[in-house]
C-alpha cells in the first residue's frame, strides 16, 4: 500500500512539471509585456499554442532521416524524466534515488545531443549554424554546470537534490561558496534556456539566434513537443536553483497530505519570483554579441572553479 | 553567533574577490568605474562588519573613508576624468578575458596556498581575510599588468589598496592613525597620478601607455 502511495505521489510530480511548464512560460511572457507597457497575450497562450500545433499537420523536409523525425520525443522524454526528479513540492520521494545531480546534467545532455543533430539533419545553413552555437555555449556551460555540482556536493556531502535540499534546510549557513555556486548556476540556466543576454526567445529568423535556429525545420505535432521540451527545461532549471538554495517549505519525507500542500504552494511561489525576477534581468539587459557569449559563460565556469577554491579556506579550521 | 559572524566576514570578503573579477571581466572604461564603486561599497561593508564584531569603533571611521573617497568621490572624479579625455566610448583591448580570469584563478589558488599555511596560529577570521585580501591584491597587480589604459591602470592600483586596508581590517590592533595617513596617502597618488595622465595625453596624444615605448631613447 505504502509503495503504490509513494509511486502515486511520484506520478503527481511528473504530470504537474508537465502541467505547469507551459503556463510558466505564459507566466514570463505576461510579466515581460506588463514591464515593457504592453498588454500581451493571457497566461493561457502557449497552452493553446501548444493544442494548436498538435491538431496541425507535421511537415517533413524530403531528406529527412528517422532521427529527425524521432528526436522530438527523444529530447521531449529525457528532459521530462530530468524535469520529473528534481525534488519541487516534496524531498524524499519515491525515486529520488535517481535525482542525482550528475545524472540530471548527463540527461539535459543527451537532450541537447539529439537536438544539434536534428538540427543539422535537414542540412539548411540554419539548422547548422545553430547546432554549431549551441555546441559552443555547451562547451563552456557543462563544465561550468559540473563544477557547481561539485562545490554544492561538497558543502552538502552528496550530490543526491533530496539530501542536498534537507541537508541545506538543517543547516542554514551563509557561505561565499553557496553565493558564488547561485550566480554561476543562474548564468547556466539563462544559456541553456536560450534567455535574454545569450539568446532572445521572442524572435524568429535572426542571424543570432541558437535555439530556434536549431527547430526552424519542425512543424505540428514535432514542434509542439519540442516546445513543451524547452518550457519544461526552464521550470527545471528554475525548480533546481530553488530547491538547492531556498528549500524552506518544501515537504519532507514523512510529512502527510497537508505538508505536500504546502510545498504545491511554496513551490509555485517560488516559480513564480523565480519567473518574475528572470524577467526583470532581461528587460534591464540588452542580448550581447555571440562572441561574447563565451565570455559570460566563462564566468560561470570560473564562478564554479571559485567556489570550489573559497570552501577549502572555510573547512579548514 | 559566532558561526554566523564568520560566515558574514567570509562572505562579505569572498565578495570583494569577486567583485575583483568583475573588474577583470569588464572592458568599457565606464563599467569598470562602475565595479570599482561597488569593490569600494563592498569594501566598506566588510570593514563596518569587522567592527562591529571586533567592537571596535575606530573601524567604523575606516568604513566612513572607503564608503565616502572610494565610493563616491574617486569614482565621480575618474568619471569626469574619463569624460573630459574623451576616452568614455573606447572599448579596451585586454590580451584575451578568458586567460585573463584563468590567470586570476591561479592567483587565488596561489593566495590560498601561502596564507593558509602561513597564518595557521591565527584566528579564522583573521587568517581568511588575509587569504582573500591577498587575493584582491594580487588580482588588483593583475588588473594593472593587463590594461593597458592608463586609466584602467589606475582603477587596478586603487583596488589593490582596497586589498590592503581589508587585510589590516583582519589583523587587529591596526591604530586609526595610520589608515587615515594611508588613505589620504592613496588620496594624493591619485592627484599626481591625475596630473600626470594630462600631461601624457598632452604629449602622446593618448594614454594607452603601449605609446611610451615607442618614445623610449637609445632606440632607433
Amino acid at each position: 500500500m505504502g509503495l503504490i502511495l509513494a509511486i502515486l505521489v511520484q506520478g503527481i510530480q511528473m504530470v504537474l512539471v508537465l502541467a505547469l511548464a507551459p503556463g510558466l512560460i505564459g507566466f514570463t511572457r505576461k510579466v515581460k509585456a506588463r514591464l515593457l507597457r504592453r498588454q500581451g497575450p493571457s497566461v493561457l497562450q502557449p497552452y493553446r499554442d501548444l493544442l494548436r500545433l498538435v491538431r496541425k499537420e507535421a511537415v517533413l523536409a524530403d531528406n529527412a532521416s528517422w532521427l529527425f523525425r524521432n528526436a522530438p520525443y527523444l529530447i521531449f522524454a529525457t528532459t521530462w524524466v530530468a524535469a520529473a526528479l528534481v525534488p519541487t513540492f516534496a524531498a524524499g520521494l519515491h525515486f529520488s534515488w535517481a535525482a542525482d545531480l550528475i545524472a540530471i546534467t548527463a540527461l539535459l545532455g543527451s537532450a541537447r545531443f539529439f537536438l544539434a543533430l536534428a538540427g543539422m539533419d535537414i542540412g539548411t545553413a540554419f539548422g547548422g549554424i545553430g547546432s554549431s552555437r549551441e555546441m559552443l555555449f555547451a562547451t563552456l556551460a557543462e563544465p561550468a554546470m559540473i563544477m557547481i555540482v561539485f562545490t554544492v556536493a561538497l558543502v552538502a556531502g552528496s550530490t543526491q537534490l533530496s539530501t542536498v535540499a534537507e541537508f541545506m534546510v538543517d543547516h542554514s549557513t551563509l557561505r561565499v561558496s553557496l553565493g558564488l555556486a547561485l550566480i554561476g548556476l543562474i548564468i547556466v540556466a539563462l544559456t541553456e534556456n536560450a534567455r535574454v543576454p545569450v539568446d532572445n526567445p521572442a524572435t524568429h529568423l535572426e542571424l543570432t539566434m541558437v535555439h530556434e535556429a536549431m527547430v526552424l525545420e519542425y512543424s505540428g505535432r514535432h514542434l509542439a513537443v519540442i516546445e513543451l521540451a524547452a518550457a519544461l527545461k526552464l521550470l527545471l532549471y528554475i525548480s533546481l536553483i530553488a530547491c538547492i538554495f531556498v528549500p524552506w517549505g518544501m515537504a519532507r519525507q514523512n510529512d502527510g497530505v497537508l505538508g505536500m500542500l504546502v510545498g504545491v504552494v511554496t513551490w509555485v511561489g517560488k516559480l513564480s519570483i523565480g519567473g518574475f525576477l528572470m524577467v526583470l534581468f532581461e528587460t534591464a539587459i540588452a542580448k550581447m554579441r555571440v562572441f561574447r557569449v563565451p565570455e559570460f559563460v566563462g564566468g560561470a565556469l570560473m564562478l564554479g572553479l571559485l567556489g570550489t577554491l573559497l570552501l577549502f579556506v572555510s573547512r579548514s579550521f | 553567533m559566532e558561526r554566523f559572524s564568520l560566515d558574514a566576514a567570509h562572505l562579505l570578503a569572498g565578495g570583494m574577490v569577486l567583485v575583483s573579477f568583475m573588474m577583470l571581466y569588464q572592458n568599457r572604461l565606464l563599467g569598470l568605474l562602475n565595479v570599482f564603486a561597488a569593490h569600494a561599497v563592498v569594501l566598506s561593508l566588510s570593514v563596518a562588519w569587522q567592527a562591529y564584531v571586533q567592537s571596535a569603533p575606530h573601524l567604523f571611521v575606516t568604513a566612513a573613508i572607503a564608503l565616502i573617497l572610494k565610493a563616491i568621490i574617486i569614482p565621480v572624479a575618474l568619471h569626469h576624468m574619463v569624460l573630459r579625455l574623451g576616452v568614455h566610448r573606447d572599448i579596451e583591448t585586454v590580451g584575451g578575458i578568458g586567460p585573463t580570469m584563468l590567470m586570476g584563478i591561479g592567483l587565488v589558488a596561489l593566495s590560498m596556498v601561502v596564507m593558509l599555511p602561513a597564518a595557521a596560529e591565527a584566528d579564522p577570521i583573521a587568517r581568511e581575510d588575509l587569504a582573500l585580501a591577498l587575493s584582491v591584491i594580487l588580482l588588483g597587480l593583475l588588473i594593472m599588468v593587463t590594461r593597458q589604459n592608463a586609466i584602467s591602470q589606475i582603477v587596478g592600483f586603487m583596488s589593490l589598496e582596497n586589498g590592503l586596508v581589508l587585510a589590516a581590517t583582519g589583523a587587529r590592533g591596526m591604530p586609526l592613525v595610520v589608515e587615515i595617513s594611508v588613505a589620504f596617502s592613496v588620496l594624493v597618488a591619485f592627484i599626481v597620478i591625475g596630473v600626470f595622465l594630462f600631461r601624457i595625453r598632452e604629449r602622446f596624444d593618448t594614454i594607452d601607455t603601449q605609446a611610451l615605448d615607442d618614445f623610449r631613447e637609445g632606440r632607433e
